[in-house]
This record gives C-alpha cells, structure tokens and sequence, in this order.
C-alpha cells in the first residue's frame, strides 16, 4: 500500500518541482478532456501552448494578459505571505478602473500627458480604498476579510453596472452600456508599434523588484513576513498585528486598483460592463503557483496568461466553450495543491 | 524465580532521521516501582507507546507475565491489564468526574454504579474527590487524581505514569507518592517515568536508565546517588556553577499594584502585585504553572499593554503602556516560554531569527544588511556552544537545548540592563541546562538584574538570590534564598502565604513593644 511518510525537513528540490508535475498533470487531464469531447489532442494542446507563442505579436498578446494578473498577483503575495486573505481582488480591480475611468472621461483635446499618471493614481486609490473598507471591519469589528472581500467584489460589480447602464452611458453610444472612448491622450503609452505592450509591463516588472526588496531586504517587510508566520512572535517582537493587516490590504488593493486603471486605460479604451474579466481571481491561483515568490510569479501569470489566450482560441477554431479557461485554471491549482504535499511528504511502499 | 510481569528484550524504533529505540531491554518485576530515567529525548515516551500500543516496534519482544504479546492498541493494553496516566490531561472540562471517568469505561455500567466504584476506589487509596464535581472546577492535582482513579478502575497489572509529579506542589507530591507504594505492595507494577533524580531514589526500587535510545545503566536507585544517576543518564556530571555573593545595586524594575483581568476567559487574573528586582541580583518567581505567570509576562514584556499606568516602571520610567519594542530600548530582554512560534519563527533562519529582538544590523530606511547580519548569528552560535547548520539554519531543525541557548544568546547580547526569562531550561537536556543558568549567573554578575519565572524549584533554589511565589494571580512577598525552603514555598504554592506574613508581623510587632 502507498502511504505518505513525513520527510524530516521539507524538500527543497520538490519545491520547485512541485509545479512543474502539477503542470504536467494538468497538460495529461487535459489531454484526456480534449479527447473525451471528441477533439483532437494534439490540436488542443497546440491551440493551449504553442499558438500564444508562435510568433511576436502572439508573444506581445501574451504579455497584454499576463502584465494585469502579473501586479495583482503581486500585491496578493505580499497579502497572503502576511497571512491575511484578500480574496476580493476583483473587486478592487473593478473599483480601480472605475476611478481610472472618472479621471480619464475629464480629459478633453486640450488636456496634456499629465493625465496618464493621474489616471494610474486614481486606479490605485481606488483599489486601496475598496480593500480599506474590508481592512476597517477586520480592525474595528473582527468580520472575516474572506468573506468581506469576496462579498464586496459583487457591489463593486453592481456599482460599475449603475454608472455604465446610468449616469455614465454614452450619450452617442446608440443605447450600449458603456462610457464613451477615452481621448487618446490618456491612453497608456505604447512601448512599441503594432503591439498592443505599453508602460504596464515595465510598471508590473519594477513592482517585481519592489516586492522582492520589501519582503526580503526590508524590515518592514521582514514585519510583514513573520506576522504571517508566526502570530505570537510578531507580537513578542512587538509587530503590530493591525499595521500589517493595514499594509496588506492597501498594497494588495493598490495594486489590483493599478491594474484596473492600465486596462480601462489600455487596451479597453472605456468603461463596459465586461471590465470583470476574472483576472482578481485568476491572480490567486497565478500568486500560488508562483509560490508567492515575486520571480516565480512572472513564470506563472505566463502561464496562466497562455491559459486564458488558449482558452478564447479553443473557443473560436475548436468550438468548445468559453469555461475551457476555467477549467485549466482549476486543474492547474488542484494539481498543485496536490503535489504540493510531496514537499513535507514523502511516498513509501508499505506492506 | 518469579515471572517478570513485563519484559522487553532488543526493542528498536526508527523514525526518519533518529533512532529513537536502539535495542532497549527492561524487565518490571511484580510489585515493583520501576523507574525509566533518561534526558528529554532519550527515548522514555516511544518506549512507553510501544508498551501501551499505541506505537509499533521495528525490533524485539514484549513479554506479559511470561507470554509474548502483540499489542496492537490501548484498548488491547487495557484488556491485557495496562493502564496509562499520561502527562497531559485527557478530560472534558464542562463534564463532571463521574462522566469522564464513565466516557473511557465500557458501557455496561450506569453512570450512579460508576460514581459509586469512584467513591470506593477514591476511600481506598486516599485519593479524596466528589464524582459529581464538574472537571473545570478542579485543581491540577485533583485532575491528576482523576486521571489515576480512572486507571485503577481497569484494575491494571502494570500503570505507566509519564512524568507525573511535573504539575504537582511538593506536598501533593508526597502524598502520590503514598498511593504508589501502597498499590505496589498489592502487587500492581507501576513504570515511573521521570527525570527528577531525587524523586525515583525516594520512590523507587528498580530503575533502567537510557540515553540517545540506548540503555545506560540498570540499578537499584536506593543504592545510588544524584551524581551516580546523573553520569548514567548524562555521561558526565554537569559542571558545577560559579556561585558569588550578592552585589545588589539600583532597583531596575519595580511593579507595583498591577492588577488585570485576563483576556482569555479561562486565564487568570492578576490581583495587585509587587515587585521589585535591582541590578546585579536574580529573583524568581515559583509557582505551579496557570496560576498568572503568563498574564504577568504578557504585561512585563509588553505583549499585553493593558497594565494600569504607573504599574511597571523600568530604570524609573514608566512602562506599562510601552510595546515590546520601547521596552527593549530602555534595556528590558525577555525570553519567552514558547520557544519555537514565540521566541523564534520556525521557518525563518537563525539570522533572521535576530530581527525579532535586535536591531543592530538595520542600515537607514530599515534596510537589512544580510552580510552583517548572518555574521551576527554566526558570532552567538560559536559563542553560546550552538549546535546549528549555521547562520542559515531554520529555528525548527534545532534541538530544543540548541534553540535555547541561541534564543538565550541573542537576548544576552543585547546587553540587557534587566533580563526576564521563562522557563529557561523547559524542555532542555542538562549540559545545555547548565550552560543557559551560567550564562545568567554571569550575567548578574556582569550587573544586569534578571527575573526568572520556573516550575522547577531545583533551579530556583540553585540560581536566585530572592524568590516569589505565584499563586492564583497573586504573588507572594519576596523571601531570601537563605530563609526559603521547599516546604515553605510548597505551602506558598497553595496560596497560604498570608497566615505566615501576619504571625511575623505580630512577632516584630511583640519585638518593638
């Protein structure tokens, strides 16, 4: 019989193998689906991951995806390694692109590039103020940040539906929910031509840095860290439990509000009831398979970017629904939950 | 010659990584009070599971009163005639004696049949408690007797009691000790397991000693002195300590009228307590633990910042109100009970472990200087004898002696002007015991003050200058090591300290008139 043994120290070669065969796993499931609903395999897997790869533009729509779940996904590791659970990035995203778009909608033909860092700041003030609400009933009355967080996603889905169906509506927009174009001055500034790449990639990677150094260089971040760990020695240290509470749910906010402005900004151009697009949610499955770790974050929001472009072209050549993203998504983190425990565990023969 | 009523012969377990059994053999007579002696981690508790069943051996054979026994669990151990009282309480607090005892029994009897055989068994050994009294109402020691009264109900050839005097005051000691030799002359075994050495020459007339798994020595502990025990179960005798005359300087810290409800609905409350410890002196504080000791460390290090204002003052400031982290800088150290959690974060390496009290290698902006830092562990892990994989090393794959002394070292180096300690060696092998209490005895005499909170009066007597006894949240007034002992602090553990304060009044007051 196979039973599991506790290994005397975690293993670190299977922390890093971990997602790797998690990967794997999910690619064989995957298989298998592809071939249960009668499609070919072979076709699937490339649609999956070697059409998002194929060629510059396929790479630049890649980076398009990754960069929104690479911040927040970022902003959640620093969240979750503080041992607080925002799972309502989505929301904050929302909130972020509605700030975003406020700002943007006041630029007229004679407004100067001033507005582009307007716009991002409102984004990210946006988020940090829908993660504070969840921060204050956490500080002032001990409600549960899950559940908060997660709650508060469907009202600031609902508050996007009021302003795109309301006072907001495109008066020329023949009756369509949505704002009108931003002016092309606030448009997120291109880093090349014929791409749809622009300054949000290179924010996302200096936000890699910055978290890098926070969390490990830092004492602040060191603070941060160890309330996650270990709640009695943070306050033997004399970490504030609410400073770090506080810290988390602003960056976290701040950055999935950041990510919110770049799109609205960027490649949408408006405000439309079709903002949500997942990215919140898939950005905790892209900050878990990254281990939390700032690097191995950019390997997964890749990743998970692949999954959510190979899922729309599914969608369009092979004729399978929409939910096939989801489903990857899914496995992705079921598998790795799963192996996950081959790193304090080890597998034995026993009779 | 008779049967042995219990024998293990070449007994091995591994787990990965340790050898916890290595070959060990033990033969119980009946009737006889064996004792098990051996350091934290020698191998006394798996040894002990493999006997209850609870563990399997890789290695070796049980024998039970002469026939060779497999036993799968504790029910078949119970059925064999094995009973256990483990050192940790297994009993519901919002049921009653009656119905703990009735929960653990087959169910054929009634629960007014199992009050009335608690009663019995109660009259019979002196064991004096009311089955109907709900469990949360009584004291440790009565827990502890509840415990034992559900073990001699099963009628047991052999009892296996896991350190049982660790929570007890030095009179309820006696009188356990009373009930163990009066079941032994009816001719129950009893396994002793212990490694208070005194205790088991008292007690005791056949004892095996192990150390790292393996057996050390069998003997005879009558025969035997505390240094001859403790070379069997250490391998050396541990180095004596370097003890001076007291050099007693300005008060450090001085508490006065603290007085705090808990925050935990079963924790105790403190009721006005005094205090008062000057440099170049250690005190410390006895009592049997979950009287107040960690409410009143809680507010001493700064963790719980509720004392009232002006209860704590620190080299004259006031404190009560200060974080951790301000007490530090007026050169309050604490270390902490919890060593793994509290005093260190388990996953985090030793360096890092540093930022939790120290500062030291912070560049501006809170920047953490790596190199200095890892140099910094590297410099107390040398100095304090640490057995570590370096700086690098996580708290969690050290020994708990090991962990302390690094937790110790880091605390020292600090050069504290008062350092408070917990429980210094709970938990902690005796070279590496002896080591820790050294380090403090230099310390004082380097002109720190140190407050030492402990459960073990051995190393009270053996390290401070004052004592006090904690009790019920209220703690004693301070008596010179000189004017202390065990009675006297045992009576004290019960709280009755005031009948003996009023009599000395009278008798100065008699002297003044």
């Amino acid at each position: 019989m196979l039973r599991l043994e506790v290994r005397p120290q975690p293993s670190r070669a299977w922390g890093l193998a971990s997602p790797v065969l998690a990967l794997l796993i999910t690619v064989v499931i995957g298989v298998i689906l592809f071939a249960v609903l009668d499609k070919d395999p072979v076709r699937g897997l490339q649609v999956f991951f070697w059409e998002p790869i194929k060629s510059t533009y396929a790479l630049s729509e890649l980076m398009v995806k990754a960069t929104p779940l690479l911040i927040i996904a970022l902003g959640l590791a620093v969240c979750f390694r503080s041992n607080v659970w925002n799972i309502g990035a989505e929301g904050q995203f929302v909130i972020g692109a509605i700030c975003a778009a406020g700002v943007a909608l006041m630029a007229d033909k004679t407004t100067g590039p001033w507005i582009i860092p307007a716009v991002l700041l409102a984004g990210v003030a946006g988020g940090m103020l829908w993660a504070g609400i969840v921060a204050l009933l956490r500080d002032r009355f001990n409600a549960n940040e899950i559940l908060v967080s997660l709650m508060l996603v469907y009202v600031a889905i609902q508050v996007l539906n009021f302003l795109v169906y309301g006072p907001w509506k495109d008066p020329m927009g023949y009756n369509f929910p949505q704002t009108k174009t931003f002016e092309s001055v606030t448009q997120m500034p291109r880093l090349m031509q014929g791409s749809r790449v622009n300054i949000g990639l290179l924010l996302a990677l200096a936000g890699v840095a910055a978290v890098w150094i926070f969390l490990f260089r830092t004492y602040a971040g060191y603070g941060q860290l160890v309330g996650g760990l270990a709640p009695a020695a943070a306050r033997y240290a004399g970490f504030s439990s609410r400073k770090a509470l506080w810290v988390a749910l602003l960056t976290s906010g701040g950055a999935a509000g950041l990510a919110g402005a770049l799109e609205v900004a960027g490649p949408i151009g408006q405000l439309t009831p079709y903002v949500p697009a997942g990215y919140g949610f898939a950005a905790i499955i892209v900050a878990f398979v990254g281990r939390l770790h700032p690097v191995g974050i950019v390997f997964s929001a890749i990743l998970m970017s692949m999954f959510y472009i190979g899922g729309e072209l599914a969608q369009s050549r092979m004729g399978l629904p929409k939910s096939i993203t989801g489903v990857f998504q899914g496995l992705l983190l079921f598998a790795l939950l799963a192996c996950d425990t081959l790193i304090a565990y080890r597998l034995v023969w026993k009779k | 010659m008779t049967i042995p009523r219990l024998q293990l012969t070449g007994i091995t377990k591994r787990y990965p990584g340790v050898v916890a059994n290595n070959g060990v053999s033990l033969t119980v007579a009946p009737g006889e009070i064996h004792a098990v002696l051996g350091e934290n981690g020698a191998g006394k508790s798996t040894l002990m599971k493999i006997i209850y069943g609870s563990v399997k051996p890789d290695e070796g054979a049980v024998m039970f009163n002469g026939q060779p026994v497999h036993v799968r669990n504790p029910q078949e151990a119970r059925v064999l005639g094995i009973s256990m009282v483990f050192q940790h309480f297994s009993l519901f607090d919002t049921l009653t004696v009656a119905e703990n005892v009735w929960l653990g029994l087959d169910k054929s009897l009634t629960l007014p049949e199992v009050s009335a055989s608690i009663t019995a068994k109660a009259a019979e050994y002196g064991l004096d408690i009311d089955p109907s009294r709900p469990v949360h109402t009584l004291s440790v020691g009565e827990m502890q007797r509840v415990e034992i009264i559900r073990a001699l109900l099963t009628n047991p050839q052999l009892l296996i009691l896991d350190e049982p005097t660790s929570v007890l005051i030095p009179q309820a000691v006696e009188k356990l000790f009373v009930v163990l030799k009066k079941l032994a002359s009816e001719g129950c075994s009893i396994l002793y397991i212990s490694h208070k050495l005194h205790e088991i020459r008292e007690l005791c007339n056949g004892c095996t000693v192990l150390r790292g798994g393996q057996v050390t020595g069998v003997c005879d502990p009558r025969q035997e002195s505390n240094a001859s025990l403790s070379r069997l179960m250490i391998g050396a005798e541990p180095p004596a300590l370097n003890v001076r005359a007291v050099n007693a300087g300005a008060e450090v810290l001085r508490v006065s009228g603290l007085s705090l409800s808990s925050s935990d609905p079963f924790g105790t409350h403190l009721s006005d307590i005094a205090l008062s410890v000057r440099a170049g002196e250690v005190v410390g504080i006895a009592g049997v633990s979950g009287n107040g000791q960690s409410e009143l460390l809680y507010c001493l290090s700064g963790e719980d910042t509720r004392a009232p204002a002006g209860s704590i003052r620190v080299g004259g400031t006031d404190a009560s109100r200060f974080g951790p982290g301000r007490r530090r800088a007026l050169g309050l150290h604490f270390v902490p009970e919890e060593r793994l959690g509290r005093g260190a974060v388990p996953t985090l390496s030793l360096a890092h472990n540093l930022l939790l009290s120290r500062r030291d290698t912070l560049g501006a902006g809170g920047w953490i200087r790596v190199k200095a830092l890892k140099q910094q562990a590297a410099d107390i892990i040398r100095q304090y004898n640490v057995k570590a994989n370096g700086p690098d090393a996580a708290a969690k794959s050290l020994s708990g002696g090991n962990l302390q002394k690094f937790i110790v070292g880091r605390e020292i180096e600090a050069k504290p002007k008062l350092l408070i300690v917990s429980q210094p060696t709970w938990g902690v092998d005796v070279g590496a015991a002896a080591q820790i209490r050294g380090e403090m005895l230099a310390l004082r005499d380097a002109g720190c003050a140190v407050l030492v909170v402990s459960e073990e009066l051995d190393e009270l007597f053996e390290i401070c200058d004052r004592l006090h006894v904690i009790a019920k949240g209220r703690l004693s007034p301070s008596l010179d090591r000189a004017d202390a002992s065990i009675e006297r602090i045992g009576e004290w553990m019960s709280g009755l300290w005031d009948d003996a304060m009023q009599s000395n009044q009278k008798e100065t007051a008699h002297a003044a008139a």
